[in-house]
């Protein structure tokens, strides 16, 4: 890169494979200081950035999907839905006779699909033996840091609306 | 590695030492594709370094002393590096201490120059290209540089079979 060159008439290459031993990995104190300074320069405008990002960060505004009728999951079974688009997979749990809960399908460790596990009444994940609270999402045991994110349902007449996402307790 | 060689066995034993010259600006490592050769602190410019030599030859056919060797067996070039791990503790050179009458000498050329009626001469004239070296050759009293034309050394006898040395 020209900016951290030495100056120098020398052809580039000539500068960057030198043939003497000693400035194979001669770095001046001009160029250093031109690394430093630009570095931070970098590092500088880059937590611009972040910071920046974090202001303009608006809540993302989420579609009422219906996504089951409330006799079509039998006590202690599952439903697989979409949402809040087709390509973010959910589970609903039906937990006891009126108590539903749905979250996020993806694995918070690697996104592996997770399955409601009847006999021990845990979401498992199978592939590194992740577990969550059908409760609330927790990280009962594995290698997920964070909870299952929760879909926040409604009951509207006979059916179960999702109205929003909720990061996990 | 032993830089030497009979100049035509069938008809005489002369030998010729291909002694490098370590030129301040080795046109062998100019042309290294690999930026295998290395001119040390110490002005010594070093055999191809073994992890980088990819034995492209390069080097042998531009070194205007014709210095280099590609050693097939090794897949890499190797050339006369003053014995650098003689020089570098001190000693001399192999080739400078056998040598009975001092045509090879391991000496500053002030030291040399006044022992003998030649001068040492370290500037080479090749075509347009201006060779300066570290190693000095001793010339006539007058001569500044040592002008060769490359085309008066081209062998352009029969090509005959000629028996390696080694």
């Amino acid at each position: 890169m020209k900016l951290f060159r030495r100056p120098s008439n020398a052809p580039l290459w000539q500068d960057e494979f030198p043939f003497y031993t000693a400035d194979e990995r001669y770095v001046s104190r001009r160029q250093f200081t031109k690394f430093l300074t630009l570095t931070s320069l970098a590092m500088f405008a880059g937590n611009l950035w972040i910071l920046g990002r974090s202001w303009l960060r608006r809540e993302p505004s989420y579609p009422r999907r219906a996504v089951a009728r409330l006799d079509e999951v039998p006590d202690g079974g599952v439903k697989i839905f979409s949402y809040p688009t087709e390509g973010d997979p959910c589970i609903l749990v039906r937990t006891a006779a009126d108590s539903y809960v749905a979250y996020s399908q993806k694995c918070t460790h690697l996104s592996c699909a997770v399955y409601y596990d009847r006999q021990l009444n845990q979401l498992a994940c199978p592939c590194h033996q992740g577990f969550f609270a059908v409760a609330d999402g927790a990280v009962l045991q594995g290698p997920p840091r964070r909870p299952l994110p929760r879909v926040v349902l409604e009951r509207e007449g006979d059916e179960l609306v999702a109205v929003r996402m909720e990061e996990g307790a | 590695m032993i830089n030497f060689d009979f100049v035509d066995r069938r008809e005489t034993i002369a030998t010729a030492a291909f002694v490098c010259w370590h030129c301040d600006e080795p046109t062998c490592a100019q042309v290294c594709p690999a930026d295998a050769i290395k001119k040390y602190e110490d002005g010594i410019v070093g055999s191809s370094l073994k992890p980088r030599c990819i034995a492209c030859s390069n080097c042998v056919l531009a070194c205007p002393f014709g210095i280099p060797k590609l050693v097939a067996p090794a897949e890499q070039m190797m050339k006369c590096d003053m014995c650098y791990d003689r020089t570098s503790v001190g000693k001399r050179p192999m080739c400078a201490t056998v040598c009975p009458s001092q045509a090879l000498a391991y000496v500053t050329p002030e030291a040399i120059a006044q022992t003998r009626r030649e001068k040492p001469v370290n500037t080479f004239q090749f075509g347009s290209q201006t060779i300066t070296t570290k190693v000095f050759m001793m010339a006539p009293a007058g001569v500044e540089s040592i002008s060769i034309d490359v085309a008066d050394y081209t062998w352009e006898g029969e090509n005959e079979a000629v028996p390696q040395a080694f």
